[in-house]
Protein backbone atom coordinates (compact mmCIF):
# COMPACT_ATOMS: atom_id res chain seq x y z
CA UNK A 1 0.00 0.00 0.00
CA UNK A 2 1.50 3.35 -1.00
CA UNK A 3 0.98 6.66 0.82
CA UNK A 4 -1.96 7.79 -1.31
CA UNK A 5 -3.75 4.46 -0.98
CA UNK A 6 -3.32 4.60 2.79
CA UNK A 7 -4.84 8.10 2.90
CA UNK A 8 -7.73 7.07 0.65
CA UNK A 9 -8.49 4.01 2.81
CA UNK A 10 -8.51 6.03 6.00
CA UNK A 11 -10.74 8.74 4.52
CA UNK A 12 -13.17 6.10 3.24
CA UNK A 13 -13.84 5.13 6.87
CA UNK A 14 -15.25 8.61 7.52
CA UNK A 15 -17.98 8.22 4.91
CA UNK A 16 -21.42 7.37 6.27
CA UNK A 17 -23.70 4.91 4.44
CA UNK A 18 -26.30 6.67 2.31
CA UNK A 19 -24.53 10.02 2.37
CA UNK A 20 -23.90 12.45 -0.50
CA UNK A 21 -20.18 13.00 -1.04
CA UNK A 22 -18.10 15.11 -3.42
CA UNK A 23 -14.56 13.93 -4.11
CA UNK A 24 -11.98 16.37 -5.47
CA UNK A 25 -9.67 15.69 -8.38
CA UNK A 26 -6.58 13.51 -7.83
CA UNK A 27 -5.98 11.71 -4.55
CA UNK A 28 -9.53 12.29 -3.19
CA UNK A 29 -10.99 10.47 -6.21
CA UNK A 30 -9.23 7.29 -5.02
CA UNK A 31 -11.41 7.25 -1.88
CA UNK A 32 -14.37 5.84 -3.84
CA UNK A 33 -12.47 2.55 -4.41
CA UNK A 34 -12.52 1.85 -0.67
CA UNK A 35 -16.19 2.59 0.00
CA UNK A 36 -18.22 -0.65 0.03
CA UNK A 37 -20.91 -0.75 -2.66
CA UNK A 38 -23.48 -1.94 -0.10
CA UNK A 39 -23.09 1.37 1.76
CA UNK A 40 -25.13 3.09 -0.99
CA UNK A 41 -22.99 6.22 -0.89
CA UNK A 42 -23.92 8.78 -3.55
CA UNK A 43 -21.05 10.58 -5.21
CA UNK A 44 -21.65 14.02 -6.60
CA UNK A 45 -19.52 15.62 -9.26
CA UNK A 46 -19.96 19.41 -9.32
CA UNK A 47 -20.18 19.53 -13.11
CA UNK A 48 -23.66 18.10 -12.68
CA UNK A 49 -24.29 14.55 -11.53
CA UNK A 50 -25.20 12.49 -8.48
CA UNK A 51 -24.53 8.78 -8.81
CA UNK A 52 -21.32 8.70 -10.78
CA UNK A 53 -19.44 5.46 -10.41
CA UNK A 54 -17.73 2.63 -12.16
CA UNK A 55 -15.42 3.04 -15.10
CA UNK A 56 -17.03 3.29 -18.51
CA UNK A 57 -14.75 0.49 -19.83
CA UNK A 58 -15.09 1.08 -23.53
CA UNK A 59 -18.56 2.61 -23.08
CA UNK A 60 -17.35 6.20 -22.69
CA UNK A 61 -20.10 8.73 -23.28
CA UNK A 62 -18.77 12.08 -24.55
CA UNK A 63 -21.51 13.81 -22.52
CA UNK A 64 -20.49 12.28 -19.21
CA UNK A 65 -17.38 13.34 -17.34
CA UNK A 66 -16.19 14.07 -13.82
CA UNK A 67 -15.06 17.46 -12.53
CA UNK A 68 -11.57 16.79 -13.84
CA UNK A 69 -12.89 16.20 -17.35
CA UNK A 70 -12.24 12.46 -17.11
CA UNK A 71 -14.77 10.06 -18.62
CA UNK A 72 -16.87 8.31 -15.97
CA UNK A 73 -19.82 5.98 -15.67
CA UNK A 74 -23.22 6.61 -14.06
CA UNK A 75 -24.88 4.05 -11.81
CA UNK A 76 -28.55 3.07 -11.99
CA UNK A 77 -30.44 5.78 -10.10
CA UNK A 78 -28.04 8.58 -11.11
CA UNK A 79 -29.38 12.11 -11.64
CA UNK A 80 -27.97 14.82 -13.91
CA UNK A 81 -28.47 18.59 -13.60
CA UNK A 82 -27.01 21.96 -14.55
CA UNK A 83 -24.28 23.94 -12.78
CA UNK A 84 -26.60 26.36 -10.93
CA UNK A 85 -28.49 23.42 -9.41
CA UNK A 86 -25.27 21.55 -8.66
CA UNK A 87 -23.90 24.43 -6.63
CA UNK A 88 -27.30 24.91 -5.02
CA UNK A 89 -26.81 21.40 -3.63
CA UNK A 90 -23.38 22.40 -2.34
CA UNK A 91 -24.23 25.85 -0.91
CA UNK A 92 -27.65 24.80 0.32
CA UNK A 93 -26.31 22.34 2.88
CA UNK A 94 -27.39 19.24 0.94
CA UNK A 95 -23.86 17.88 0.53
CA UNK A 96 -22.82 15.73 3.50
CA UNK A 97 -19.11 15.71 2.82
CA UNK A 98 -16.37 16.87 0.52
CA UNK A 99 -12.86 15.46 0.33
CA UNK A 100 -10.26 17.80 -1.17
CA UNK A 101 -6.54 17.96 -1.67
CA UNK A 102 -4.51 20.69 -0.01
CA UNK A 103 -1.41 22.82 -0.48
CA UNK A 104 -1.41 24.08 3.12
CA UNK A 105 -3.56 23.92 6.23
CA UNK A 106 -2.87 26.23 9.18
CA UNK A 107 -3.20 25.93 12.94
CA UNK A 108 -6.74 27.32 12.73
CA UNK A 109 -7.69 24.59 10.28
CA UNK A 110 -7.93 26.91 7.29
CA UNK A 111 -7.16 25.42 3.89
CA UNK A 112 -5.20 26.84 0.95
CA UNK A 113 -5.49 24.84 -2.25
CA UNK A 114 -6.20 27.05 -5.26
CA UNK A 115 -3.27 29.28 -6.10
CA UNK A 116 0.49 29.67 -5.70
CA UNK A 117 0.86 33.37 -6.59
CA UNK A 118 3.40 33.99 -9.32
CA UNK A 119 3.95 30.28 -9.86
CA UNK A 120 0.77 28.35 -10.49
CA UNK A 121 -2.65 29.94 -10.98
CA UNK A 122 -5.10 27.15 -11.73
CA UNK A 123 -8.11 28.91 -10.20
CA UNK A 124 -10.50 27.81 -7.50
CA UNK A 125 -12.99 25.95 -9.66
CA UNK A 126 -15.58 24.61 -7.21
CA UNK A 127 -13.22 24.46 -4.21
CA UNK A 128 -14.32 27.70 -2.50
CA UNK A 129 -17.99 26.70 -2.70
CA UNK A 130 -17.23 23.18 -1.47
CA UNK A 131 -15.02 24.16 1.47
CA UNK A 132 -17.27 27.00 2.61
CA UNK A 133 -20.53 25.12 2.39
CA UNK A 134 -20.22 21.32 2.59
CA UNK A 135 -21.43 19.94 5.92
CA UNK A 136 -18.12 18.19 6.52
CA UNK A 137 -14.77 18.99 4.89
CA UNK A 138 -11.88 16.51 4.88
CA UNK A 139 -8.46 17.45 3.54
CA UNK A 140 -6.64 14.44 2.10
CA UNK A 141 -3.01 15.18 1.33
CA UNK A 142 0.58 14.02 1.54
CA UNK A 143 1.99 15.36 4.82
CA UNK A 144 4.86 17.38 3.33
CA UNK A 145 5.88 18.79 -0.07
CA UNK A 146 9.55 18.47 -1.07
CA UNK A 147 10.44 18.16 2.60
CA UNK A 148 8.53 21.33 3.52
CA UNK A 149 5.73 21.20 6.08
CA UNK A 150 2.25 21.70 4.61
CA UNK A 151 0.56 21.87 8.00
CA UNK A 152 1.77 25.31 9.02
CA UNK A 153 1.30 27.81 11.80
CA UNK A 154 -0.06 30.52 9.50
CA UNK A 155 -1.02 30.13 5.83
CA UNK A 156 1.60 31.48 3.44
CA UNK A 157 -0.71 30.90 0.48
CA UNK A 158 -4.10 32.56 -0.13
CA UNK A 159 -6.83 30.68 1.71
CA UNK A 160 -9.69 28.87 -0.01
CA UNK A 161 -12.20 29.65 2.72
CA UNK A 162 -12.23 31.10 6.23
CA UNK A 163 -14.12 28.00 7.35
CA UNK A 164 -12.26 25.58 9.63
CA UNK A 165 -11.98 22.18 7.94
CA UNK A 166 -13.18 19.17 9.93
CA UNK A 167 -10.36 16.68 9.48
CA UNK A 168 -6.89 16.36 7.91
CA UNK A 169 -5.79 12.91 6.78
CA UNK A 170 -2.20 12.32 5.66
CA UNK A 171 -0.05 9.21 5.24
CA UNK A 172 1.33 9.88 8.72
CA UNK A 173 -1.57 11.10 10.80
CA UNK A 174 -5.19 12.06 11.34
CA UNK A 175 -5.49 15.59 12.71
CA UNK A 176 -8.62 17.35 13.92
CA UNK A 177 -8.63 21.15 13.78
CA UNK A 178 -10.41 22.76 16.74
CA UNK A 179 -10.79 26.14 18.37
CA UNK A 180 -7.82 25.28 20.61
CA UNK A 181 -5.64 24.22 17.68
CA UNK A 182 -4.74 21.06 15.80
CA UNK A 183 -5.38 17.84 17.69
CA UNK A 184 -3.29 14.82 16.71
CA UNK A 185 -5.74 11.94 16.99
CA UNK A 186 -4.13 9.07 15.11
CA UNK A 187 -0.78 8.08 13.69
CA UNK A 188 -0.28 5.63 10.82
CA UNK A 189 0.98 2.13 11.69
CA UNK A 190 4.70 2.30 12.51
CA UNK A 191 4.77 6.10 12.80
CA UNK A 192 5.82 7.84 16.04
CA UNK A 193 4.13 10.96 17.42
CA UNK A 194 7.48 12.80 17.48
CA UNK A 195 7.98 12.04 13.79
CA UNK A 196 4.65 13.67 12.94
CA UNK A 197 5.45 16.78 15.00
CA UNK A 198 8.89 17.03 13.34
CA UNK A 199 7.26 17.19 9.91
CA UNK A 200 4.54 19.62 11.03
CA UNK A 201 5.22 23.35 11.46
CA UNK A 202 2.09 24.02 13.51
CA UNK A 203 2.02 22.89 17.13
CA UNK A 204 0.05 19.66 17.62
CA UNK A 205 -2.10 19.01 20.68
CA UNK A 206 -1.97 15.31 21.58
CA UNK A 207 -5.28 13.50 21.93
CA UNK A 208 -5.53 11.27 24.96
CA UNK A 209 -4.75 8.72 23.75
CA UNK A 210 -3.27 9.07 20.27
CA UNK A 211 -4.37 5.86 18.56
CA UNK A 212 -3.06 3.93 15.57
CA UNK A 213 -4.88 4.61 12.34
CA UNK A 214 -7.40 1.86 11.58
CA UNK A 215 -7.57 1.04 7.89
CA UNK A 216 -10.04 -1.85 7.64
CA UNK B 1 -20.57 33.23 -23.06
CA UNK B 2 -19.70 29.72 -24.09
CA UNK B 3 -21.12 26.62 -22.44
CA UNK B 4 -19.20 23.55 -21.44
CA UNK B 5 -17.07 22.06 -18.72
CA UNK B 6 -13.58 21.07 -19.84
CA UNK B 7 -14.93 20.74 -23.35
CA UNK B 8 -17.91 18.55 -22.40
CA UNK B 9 -21.06 20.36 -23.55
CA UNK B 10 -19.12 22.92 -25.58
CA UNK B 11 -20.31 23.83 -29.10
CA UNK B 12 -17.12 22.67 -30.77
CA UNK B 13 -18.09 23.49 -34.34
CA UNK B 14 -19.30 27.00 -33.49
CA UNK B 15 -15.87 27.58 -31.98
CA UNK B 16 -14.21 26.17 -35.11
CA UNK B 17 -16.17 28.72 -37.14
CA UNK B 18 -15.09 31.63 -34.87
CA UNK B 19 -11.50 30.52 -35.40
CA UNK B 20 -12.01 30.22 -39.18
CA UNK B 21 -13.45 33.76 -39.33
CA UNK B 22 -10.70 35.01 -37.00
CA UNK B 23 -13.19 36.81 -34.71
CA UNK B 24 -10.82 38.43 -32.26
CA UNK B 25 -10.81 40.77 -29.25
CA UNK B 26 -13.38 38.58 -27.52
CA UNK B 27 -14.48 39.03 -23.92
CA UNK B 28 -15.28 35.52 -22.79
CA UNK B 29 -17.33 34.16 -19.91
CA UNK B 30 -17.02 30.41 -19.43
CA UNK B 31 -16.37 27.90 -16.69
CA UNK B 32 -12.87 27.08 -17.95
CA UNK B 33 -10.66 27.25 -21.03
CA UNK B 34 -10.44 23.45 -21.49
CA UNK B 35 -7.15 22.28 -22.98
CA UNK B 36 -5.09 23.42 -25.96
CA UNK B 37 -6.78 22.19 -29.14
CA UNK B 38 -10.05 21.35 -27.36
CA UNK B 39 -13.21 23.46 -27.09
CA UNK B 40 -12.54 26.97 -25.79
CA UNK B 41 -8.83 26.09 -25.83
CA UNK B 42 -8.94 26.61 -29.62
CA UNK B 43 -9.92 30.28 -29.13
CA UNK B 44 -7.02 30.70 -26.71
CA UNK B 45 -4.60 28.96 -29.12
CA UNK B 46 -5.72 31.35 -31.90
CA UNK B 47 -5.29 34.37 -29.54
CA UNK B 48 -8.83 35.54 -30.14
CA UNK B 49 -9.61 36.24 -26.48
CA UNK B 50 -8.54 39.45 -24.74
CA UNK B 51 -10.34 38.90 -21.45
CA UNK B 52 -11.80 35.82 -19.77
CA UNK B 53 -13.93 35.33 -16.68
CA UNK B 54 -13.70 31.69 -15.56
CA UNK B 55 -13.48 29.52 -12.45
CA UNK B 56 -10.55 27.40 -13.57
CA UNK B 57 -7.72 27.68 -16.08
CA UNK B 58 -5.43 25.03 -14.59
CA UNK B 59 -5.86 22.53 -17.40
CA UNK B 60 -4.75 24.99 -20.08
CA UNK B 61 -1.07 25.97 -19.85
CA UNK B 62 -1.49 28.30 -22.85
CA UNK B 63 -4.11 30.37 -20.97
CA UNK B 64 -1.70 30.68 -18.05
CA UNK B 65 1.18 31.58 -20.37
CA UNK B 66 -0.81 34.36 -22.08
CA UNK B 67 -2.00 35.63 -18.70
CA UNK B 68 1.53 35.80 -17.26
CA UNK B 69 2.79 37.45 -20.47
CA UNK B 70 0.09 40.11 -20.06
CA UNK B 71 -1.60 39.21 -23.35
CA UNK B 72 -4.79 37.92 -21.75
CA UNK B 73 -6.71 39.34 -18.81
CA UNK B 74 -8.11 36.63 -16.52
CA UNK B 75 -10.68 37.04 -13.76
CA UNK B 76 -11.13 33.97 -11.57
CA UNK B 77 -14.50 33.46 -9.90
CA UNK B 78 -15.72 30.53 -7.78
CA UNK B 79 -17.69 28.13 -9.95
CA UNK B 80 -20.93 28.33 -7.98
CA UNK B 81 -20.69 32.11 -7.93
CA UNK B 82 -20.15 32.22 -11.69
CA UNK B 83 -23.24 30.08 -12.26
CA UNK B 84 -25.29 32.39 -10.02
CA UNK B 85 -23.96 35.58 -11.64
CA UNK B 86 -25.02 34.27 -15.04
CA UNK B 87 -28.36 33.13 -13.63
CA UNK B 88 -28.91 36.61 -12.18
CA UNK B 89 -28.13 38.14 -15.57
CA UNK B 90 -30.71 35.97 -17.29
CA UNK B 91 -33.37 36.01 -14.59
CA UNK B 92 -33.55 39.77 -14.12
CA UNK B 93 -32.02 39.84 -10.66
CA UNK B 94 -29.81 42.65 -9.39
CA UNK B 95 -27.35 40.26 -7.78
CA UNK B 96 -27.02 37.39 -5.38
CA UNK B 97 -25.60 36.98 -1.88
CA UNK B 98 -23.26 34.05 -1.35
CA UNK B 99 -21.15 32.95 1.63
CA UNK B 100 -18.56 31.53 -0.77
CA UNK B 101 -15.19 33.38 -0.93
CA UNK B 102 -15.82 35.64 2.10
CA UNK B 103 -12.43 36.77 3.43
CA UNK B 104 -10.47 35.42 0.44
CA UNK B 105 -8.64 37.09 -2.46
CA UNK B 106 -11.74 36.51 -4.59
CA UNK B 107 -13.69 38.86 -2.32
CA UNK B 108 -11.51 41.88 -3.11
CA UNK B 109 -13.49 44.88 -4.28
CA UNK B 110 -16.81 43.23 -3.55
CA UNK B 111 -19.44 44.49 -1.14
CA UNK B 112 -20.24 42.29 1.82
CA UNK B 113 -23.38 42.14 3.90
CA UNK B 114 -24.27 40.54 7.21
CA UNK B 115 -27.56 38.69 7.30
CA UNK B 116 -28.70 36.86 10.44
CA UNK B 117 -25.17 37.10 11.80
CA UNK B 118 -23.54 35.52 8.75
CA UNK B 119 -21.31 37.24 6.17
CA UNK B 120 -22.23 37.19 2.50
CA UNK B 121 -20.69 38.67 -0.64
CA UNK B 122 -22.81 40.59 -3.11
CA UNK B 123 -22.16 39.13 -6.56
CA UNK B 124 -23.45 41.11 -9.53
CA UNK B 125 -25.20 39.80 -12.64
CA UNK B 126 -23.33 38.80 -15.79
CA UNK B 127 -24.80 39.20 -19.27
CA UNK B 128 -23.43 38.80 -22.75
CA UNK B 129 -24.08 39.88 -26.33
CA UNK B 130 -23.87 36.26 -27.46
CA UNK B 131 -24.22 32.84 -25.89
CA UNK B 132 -22.82 29.84 -27.74
CA UNK B 133 -24.33 26.72 -26.26
CA UNK B 134 -24.51 23.01 -26.94
CA UNK B 135 -27.51 20.68 -26.71
CA UNK B 136 -28.16 17.04 -27.46
CA UNK B 137 -31.52 17.47 -29.14
CA UNK B 138 -33.07 20.55 -30.71
CA UNK B 139 -36.36 20.83 -32.57
CA UNK B 140 -37.15 23.40 -35.28
CA UNK B 141 -38.53 25.84 -32.68
CA UNK B 142 -35.23 25.61 -30.80
CA UNK B 143 -36.55 23.62 -27.85
CA UNK B 144 -33.51 22.02 -26.26
CA UNK B 145 -32.67 18.92 -24.36
CA UNK B 146 -29.21 18.48 -22.86
CA UNK B 147 -27.54 15.23 -21.92
CA UNK B 148 -25.89 14.18 -18.64
CA UNK B 149 -23.02 16.43 -17.55
CA UNK B 150 -22.98 18.20 -20.93
CA UNK B 151 -25.73 20.40 -19.43
CA UNK B 152 -23.51 22.40 -17.03
CA UNK B 153 -23.57 26.15 -17.84
CA UNK B 154 -25.64 25.88 -21.03
CA UNK B 155 -29.15 26.42 -19.57
CA UNK B 156 -28.23 29.54 -17.57
CA UNK B 157 -26.27 31.00 -20.48
CA UNK B 158 -29.27 30.53 -22.78
CA UNK B 159 -31.09 33.01 -20.53
CA UNK B 160 -28.30 35.56 -20.13
CA UNK B 161 -27.34 36.63 -23.66
CA UNK B 162 -28.99 38.92 -26.20
CA UNK B 163 -28.43 36.45 -29.04
CA UNK B 164 -28.30 32.70 -28.50
CA UNK B 165 -26.65 30.24 -30.89
CA UNK B 166 -27.15 26.55 -30.24
CA UNK B 167 -25.19 23.70 -31.72
CA UNK B 168 -27.19 20.47 -31.44
CA UNK B 169 -26.13 16.88 -31.97
CA UNK B 170 -29.59 15.98 -33.26
CA UNK B 171 -32.12 18.15 -35.04
CA UNK B 172 -35.63 16.73 -34.69
CA UNK B 173 -39.13 17.73 -35.87
CA UNK B 174 -41.31 19.87 -33.61
CA UNK B 175 -43.18 17.64 -31.17
CA UNK B 176 -40.44 15.04 -30.86
CA UNK B 177 -39.26 16.45 -27.54
CA UNK B 178 -42.10 16.07 -25.02
CA UNK B 179 -42.93 19.29 -23.09
CA UNK B 180 -41.73 17.74 -19.83
CA UNK B 181 -38.37 16.93 -21.41
CA UNK B 182 -37.60 20.42 -22.73
CA UNK B 183 -34.79 21.93 -20.65
CA UNK B 184 -34.58 25.26 -22.50
CA UNK B 185 -37.69 26.58 -24.31
CA UNK B 186 -37.17 27.37 -27.98
CA UNK B 187 -38.20 31.02 -27.66
CA UNK B 188 -34.79 31.70 -26.09
CA UNK B 189 -32.86 30.35 -29.06
CA UNK B 190 -32.07 32.59 -32.04
CA UNK B 191 -29.93 30.39 -34.30
CA UNK B 192 -29.62 26.62 -34.65
CA UNK B 193 -26.63 24.78 -36.10
CA UNK B 194 -26.57 21.02 -36.31
CA UNK B 195 -23.30 19.35 -35.41
CA UNK B 196 -21.84 18.15 -38.68
CA UNK B 197 -20.80 14.54 -38.59
CA UNK B 198 -17.21 14.46 -39.72
CA UNK B 199 -16.53 11.26 -41.60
Amino acid sequence: MNAKQLIARRVAREIQPGSLVNLGIGLPTMVAQYVPAEDDVFFQSENGIIGSGGLPDGMENPSLSDAGGGMIGALPGAAAFDSAFSFGLIRGGHLDMTVLGGLQVDSQGRLANWIIPGERVPGMGGAMDLVTNARKVIVAMIHTAKGQAKIVDKLKLPMTSDRRVDLIVTELAVIKPSEQGLILKEVAPGVEVAQVQDLTEANLILADPVTTMALE
Amino acid sequence: MIGGFMGVGTPEQLIDELVRQNKGDLTLIANDTARPGIGIGKLIDARLVKRVTASHIGTNPETQRQMIAGELEVELVPQGTLAEQIRCGGFGLGGVLTPTAVGTLAAEGKRSLEIDGKQFLLELPLKADFALIKAQQCDYYGNLQYRLTAQNFNPVMAMAAATVFVEAEELVPVGCIAPDDVHTPGTLVDYIVKTEVVA
